[in-house]
């Protein structure tokens, strides 16, 4: 990286150590925490939107769709989440991979599941085989991204559940003494003054998910939990301009306080958008704040 | 082979006890449910052994957290701020190179390295930061009529804690204290996903589901068998905790006493 770093082995303190931090590889590892963020900045608006589709399913009118709802939002009850990340990518890739394959292959005669395999046309794989590295590296990071997003859209549909119903009953029914149409009353006042009751719920959940993020590590993305693994081992001289000993309790306390920083961070401006959302609502928080301005 | 036998080789098999070669073709689901219920002893080792234990340092937390004084209130919140703060993944691998390391200078250390002490403390740790702030929070809501009454009977010191500010506070925190056991059995899956090795593949419920999907490539029988042990696991954890929340209720009038639910609302 820099222009001092041609012969390593001179280098001493805090020189060596800029170098060393500053290797192709340690590059990686901080585009890997963008990786994160865009994982998290993907992830929060889907799971968000897939959460206000089941509540809303599971407060419905036809029987079917609120059982949908209601089971979508029990599932994540008593199941751990990691069982579901690890489910859901293999059970997702496969789903994919057998509709293209009905779509692409109807002429295809052997079953899908041959004893331990399961085979599709080649026309079907997802990715092609001759694609390039980076479709593989993309699918497996939406792959991911969806099963963060199915998860936790349950968690946030639970949420959102209890929010709507948190929204005090004499507001619906003036809506509905207007002559506001069902629709017209979910959108025009239940869903925007559902919101205040929903937020701690859902900062919650950010900082739930924020947590969940290394989990990535075991869906096969190269995430920073790989590559804090990879750099921190222990390396030999006669592999790397830069041997070191067994370095990654380092690499872990850097990602420790990397995560405490973030949800430090989203705390702060968590209660920040708690205090803007307060102001003035007829709840407990909101006598507080006007108490303690009066 | 029948299901007894079956049954009779790998019931223990995540403790070492039984046929040593793991399943290789022709998985049976007789097997699939076996290896995973085996592994439930793991999870459910970690779950009791972190809960009780993480019970009474997370007594001391609240209690710390509570007081005035800065040496014990400070160190008290660093506490539940890193446990609480960071993801229980990292946290695994973490401690697991740290152990690694005290290991390397004493071999005083070495039990640590190994999945039953090591992710038992951090778990424990864990556990306590998360049920400790639970506490504090039921601790700072105590009605003060209870406080004022003990108080008015001479009640002070330890006595005061323990026949009023003890009590109370349980009682106030038990239904979230609940949820977050739940959650802990739920996190006890992670153990030998970190850097915690499966010595002899010795591992928890969710390593052999994971060992039968990765065999089979077919997540669909697996899985749902270690769903259907978590949710049994899960609703003996509430109706445990429920009897408990029953005892710790029963001087207030029967309508006032609400039955546990799970609320994932309040996920930790």
């Amino acid at each position: 990286m820099f222009s001092f770093c041609t012969d390593p082995a001179s280098l001493e303190g805090a020189k060596w150590l800029s170098c060393y931090l500053t290797t192709v590889k340690h590059m990686s590892m901080y585009y890997a925490v963008v990786t994160v963020l865009l994982l998290l900045a993907i992830t929060a608006p889907t799971a968000l939107a897939f959460g206000f589709v089941g509540a809303s399913a599971a407060r419905s009118q036809i029987a079917p769709l609120r059982w949908v709802g209601k089971t979508y939002i029990a599932v994540v009850r008593g199941i751990p989440d990691i069982a579901f990340f690890l489910f859901f990518v293999i059970a997702l890739d496969q789903a994919f991979e057998y509709i293209r394959h009905r779509i692409k292959c109807p002429d295809w005669e052997e079953p899908v599941r041959q004893g331990n395999d399961f085979i599709v046309c080649t026309a079907a794989k997802l990715p092609l085989g001759n694609s390039p590295q980076w479709m593989h590296e993309t699918y497996g990071f939406m792959l991911a991204v969806l099963t963060f997003a199915i998860v936790f859209g349950a968690f946030a549909a639970n949420v959102l559940f209890g929010a709507m119903r948190a929204v005090p009953k004499g507001q619906l029914e003036t809506a509905e003494a207007y002559g506001m149409s069902r629709g017209q009353t979910f959108w025009r006042v239940l869903v925007p003054q559902m919101w205040v009751y929903a937020l701690p719920g859902l900062s919650n959940l950010w900082m739930v998910l924020i947590k969940a993020t290394p989990l990535l590590f075991l869906l096969g993305v190269e995430d920073i939990v790989y590559w804090a693994r990879e750099l921190g081992g222990a390396k030999q001289p006669q592999f790397t301009e830069y041997p070191h000993p067994d370095w990654r309790m380092w690499y872990f306390a850097a990602l420790l306080i990397f995560y405490l920083c973030f949800t430090k961070v989203s705390e702060v401006v968590l209660d920040r958008i708690m205090a803007k959302l307060t102001h003035g609502q007829a709840t407990a928080a909101g006598e507080a704040q006007r108490k303690a301005a009066a | 082979m029948s299901c007894w036998d079956t049954i009779a080789d790998y019931a223990l098999r995540s403790q070492g006890i039984g046929e040593r070669l793991l399943p290789r073709t022709d998985f049976t689901l007789c097997q699939q449910f076996t290896l995973i219920g085996s592994g439930m002893i793991w999870n459910i080792y970690f779950g009791v052994v972190a809960l009780l234990s993480g019970f009474f340092l997370a007594t001391a937390v609240a209690m710390g957290k509570a007081v005035s004084n800065p040496l014990l209130r400070k160190p008290s919140e660093w506490f539940i701020f890193i446990f609480r703060g960071s993801p229980l993944f990292i946290q695994f691998f973490f401690a697991y190179f740290v152990f690694l390391s005290l290991k390397g200078a004493y071999p005083f250390f070495s039990p640590l390295t190994s999945a039953w002490a090591g992710a038992l403390v951090v778990l424990f740790l864990n556990t306590a930061a998360y049920s400790g702030e639970i506490f504090y929070g039921a601790l700072q809501s105590i009605p003060k009529g209870d406080t004022e009454a003990a108080d008015a009977y001479g009640l002070s010191g330890w006595s005061r804690f323990r026949r009023v500010i003890w009590p109370t506070m349980l009682r106030l925190a038990w239904p979230a204290y609940t949820n977050e056991a739940i959650f802990l059995f739920h996190a006890t899956t992670l153990v030998f996903f970190s850097g915690f090795p499966a010595t002899q593949q010795r591992g928890d419920a969710l390593y052999y589901a994971n060992y039968f999907a990765d065999k089979t490539f077919n997540p669909f029988v697996p899985y749902p068998i270690l769903a259907g042990y978590f949710i049994i696991l899960t609703l003996i954890v509430i109706s445990v905790f429920g009897l408990v929340n029953a005892r710790l209720n029963r001087h207030l009038p029967q309508e006032r006493r609400k039955p546990i639910r799970v609320r994932p609302q309040i996920i930790r």
